[in-house]
């Protein structure tokens, strides 16, 4: 933290994140937008980085970059959106907007008073690893919290696959279980018949 | 030298950009919900920072669970929001009137 062009990089990565949060809220296509959010998060993850947060900037890679990102990708690209009408208020409602954040924007940092937080980061907490530091913190003081957090996840796989599944009328699907339950009687049918033996031809009257 | 207030200002600055983002964008609802997960962002860098700051690990843990509660909420949402327009064909939320609100 002492090295001095780690500011001119926190500067760099700011600048970079600021610029394309707005590009997210001010580009026409939905396309950009997604593709600006991921640039969003990658630079918030490098400026995790610098926060030392290794572990959580590389899960926000992984977690919003690679499958969250994608899904919005995935469903804009899906979805076959007429820009146009969305696009009506957007004039009307910029002041409001503008005027809204700058107020918000003033309120919090008078509230916060920046001069009284120029407080540097201490020595490294973690000591060697910031994931040993975070899954002791996570196993022994937030276990019941993760396991709730485990029960979320899959309550919504559960229902995000609910509310998109669909059954068509008309089509043929398998159901793998009635193909595994069927027994061989059910397909086979054992007719007994009594057994024929070729007809015997007298040696003589084959041969003209 | 990085300091507390260079976290805390930063994150306000995104806040506020996505503020501004839900009204300027009120008729559509993808840019809504990118709006919303800048604002988790935001607050996760808060938390982030405090926890650097203060030498603690839970503020860590907090983004931990706020990153896994965003992406449930966002899964869920655009799964509602694939089955609205295979319904209605709309996505504008001044078209989303059904519920009479």
């Amino acid at each position: 933290m002492d090295l001095p062009w780690t500011l001119y990089l926190f500067y760099l990565f700011a600048a970079v994140l600021v610029v394309s949060a707005l590009g997210v809220i001010s580009v026409k296509n939905s396309v950009h937008a997604a593709l600006l959010l991921v640039l969003c998060f990658f630079t918030t993850s490098a400026l995790w980085l610098l926060l030392q947060a290794e572990f959580l900037a590389v899960a926000l890679v992984l977690v919003y970059v690679g499958a969250v990102m994608v899904l919005f990708l995935f469903v804009v690209m899906m979805l076959d959106i007429k820009v146009e009408p969305m696009r009506e208020g957007f004039i009307r409602y910029l002041p409001v907007g503008l005027i809204v954040a700058v107020v918000m924007l003033v309120e919090m940092l008078g509230l916060m008073g920046v001069k009284s937080m120029n407080i540097t980061a201490p020595a490294d907490p973690a000591g060697a690893s910031n994931t040993a530091w975070l899954g002791k913190a996570l196993f022994t003081q937030f276990l019941l919290p993760f396991e709730v957090a485990a029960v979320i996840l899959t309550v919504a796989v559960i229902a995000a696959i609910m509310l998109t599944l669909r059954k068509r009328a008309g089509t043929k699907y398998q159901q793998p279980s009635w193909q595994v339950s069927v027994h061989a009687r059910d397909r086979v049918r054992i007719v007994k018949m009594a057994s024929s033996t070729p007809v015997e031809v007298p040696a003589g009257e084959a041969k003209p | 030298m990085i300091t507390l207030a260079h976290y805390i200002v930063l994150s306000t600055i995104v806040f506020c950009i996505s503020v501004a983002g839900i009204f300027i964008n009120r008729k559509n609802m993808i840019v809504l919900l990118m709006a919303i997960e800048l604002m988790l962002l935001s607050v996760n860098m808060n938390f982030i920072a405090f926890s650097r700051f203060l030498g603690d690990a839970s503020g860590q843990v907090f983004v931990f669970f706020i990153l896994t509660v965003a992406a449930a909420e966002s899964a869920i949402g655009l799964a509602i929001l694939v089955v609205l327009f295979r319904n209605r064909a709309t996505i504008n939320v001044g078209e989303l009137d059904s519920m009479k609100g």
